[in-house]
């Protein structure tokens, strides 16, 4: 290869879609460089500039070409950088319909409802929101049986499209079981995806790019914090 | 392994869509681009319908593409895996890594941003509601003029010299633009302030792929009549 090619990612510590982006670099071996974002602040002009329709994180950007939203960023990392590191997306189209499928379940579904329970003032809303958390999640563990086939990942031996777009959410979901003292991945309820969220947070490609659980449960209380104090 | 119509089991291919969705319109299109012979089997009362139960126990939605034995859900999703499993029809997705996310970035805001704007504007209480409605679905509008142009580079669709995912992706919501269009008076797709677009619409419905499937508008004018029983359709 000729010049060394430029990788900039544009995120913040506690996104857990920008953990999707570093977490797919780190598989395929990619150097790059990284710009932590304000974005309570003000946000970069650079960021401003390859992404004025959303201005949100995180960004990739390669030889000047902005490249935007989480899972878009991490097809684009496996198709890009195709001969290093294990391939992300499995090979057959049936299995990359069923990974794009659940990985939408996740960001479409699940997230956002767990997200909103922690919003909510209503105690019903709070209930009834864990309710469908939980019972996605048995959906999300019979998945993972027969898609991992035995395996340690979504993936199979190694992570994978969907261990990456659920993973990324396991830190803030730990987080939130530390500070409120709930469980919710439950090892009665769904010993398959306990047993896997082990496995992921362990992985070498993941440990160190993810923030420290014990940091985010101390960005959550203040954030926690000060949205009761605005309200 | 059995034959049905002449065709091994594991190859057949069934679609289960509705007419008026531009969804299951997507993958018509789609499987019509790569001459995929496919049975399609008509919903008629969607979420009652056992075989969609069966296929879509998770949204209990359409359109579900049936390959074999294999259920494929969501209409990008859909498009993608027929674009990935025929090859021998011209592609859908660009080659080229980031034109490839550019495309998936647009479909994406098509979904996320039109059809709501297009839903906000049919389902409006009043008269506010609907204004911020169209003023939003305006501003999508002028956005994917922009994209119009930066993705054809002077050619005839958002794919080049045929249609991609972009057009496939908004071309199937041509239908009820058309429809909010006759109701609200208001011409979203102007041959002024949308040149670009406004041509295209023109080329992507007489397309070889899309005029077969595509739904007739008095039809679908009809059919939002029925269904949605809010202001702006009286």
């Amino acid at each position: 290869m000729g010049e060394r090619e430029e990788v900039k990612l544009l995120g913040t510590w506690y996104s857990p879609v920008v953990a999707r982006a570093k977490i797919a670099l780190r598989l395929k071996s990619v150097d790059y460089d990284y710009f932590e974002e304000d974005l309570f602040g003000s946000k970069s002009e650079l960021l401003l500039k390859s992404n004025p329709v959303h201005k949100k994180v995180p960004v990739l950007i390669h030889n000047n070409k902005p490249i935007l939203e989480s899972l878009n960023i991490v097809e684009y990392i496996d198709e890009t950088w195709n001969a290093s590191g294990p391939s992300i997306l499995p090979s057959h189209p049936h299995d990359r319909s069923q990974a794009r499928f659940w990985s939408a379940f996740v960001d479409d579904k699940w997230f956002p409802t767990l997200i909103a329970t922690t919003i909510t003032k209503s105690e019903n809303a709070k209930a009834k929101g864990m309710e469908e958390v939980g019972e996605w999640l048995l959906l999300l563990e019979d998945a993972f049986i027969s898609i991992s086939k035995g395996e340690r990942f979504f993936g199979g031996e190694v992570i994978g499209f969907m261990d990456i777009c659920l993973g990324s959410f396991l830190v803030i979901l730990k987080a939130r079981e530390k500070l409120k003292g709930e469980n919710i991945l439950d090892k009665s309820k769904t010993p398959s995806l306990c047993k896997w969220a082990n496995e992921f947070l362990a992985d070498d490609t993941v440990k160190n790019v993810v923030p420290e659980i014990d940091r985010v449960v101390k960005f959550m209380r203040e954030f926690e914090a000060e949205t009761q104090t605005r309200a | 392994m059995g034959l049905i119509n002449g065709v091994n089991n594991d190859e057949y291919v069934r679609l289960l869509g509705a007419w008026p969705s531009p969804f299951v319109l997507r993958t018509r299109i789609a499987l019509n681009l790569k001459r995929v012979p496919y049975e399609y089997l008509e919903e008629e009362d969607t979420l009652n319908s056992e075989s969609v139960l069966n296929y879509n126990p998770v949204h209990k939605q359409i359109p579900i593409l049936i390959h074999g034995n294999k259920p494929i859900r969501e209409s990008l999703n859909i498009v993608m895996y027929v674009d990935e499993t025929w090859l021998s029809g011209p592609p859908i997705l660009p080659s080229d890594p980031f034109d490839r996310a550019v495309a998936r970035f647009w479909d994406v805001y098509i979904d996320e941003h039109c059809f709501t704007s297009i839903n906000g504007v049919a389902v409006a209480k009043d008269e506010e509601e609907r204004k911020m409605a169209i003023a939003k679905l305006e501003q999508c509008m002028a956005l994917l003029e922009e994209t119009f142009q930066e993705c054809s580079k002077g050619r005839g669709f958002f794919g080049g010299d045929n249609i991609g995912f972009i057009d496939i992706g908004f071309g199937s919501m041509l239908g009820p633009l058309k429809v909010l269009e006759k109701f609200s008076g208001v011409k979203f797709i102007h041959p002024e302030n949308t040149p670009g677009l406004f041509n295209w619409a023109d080329r992507f419905y007489a397309h070889e792929a899309v005029k077969p499937v595509m739904p007739d508008t008095e039809k679908l004018v009809e059919f939002a009549r029925l269904k949605f029983n809010t202001s702006i359709f009286k």
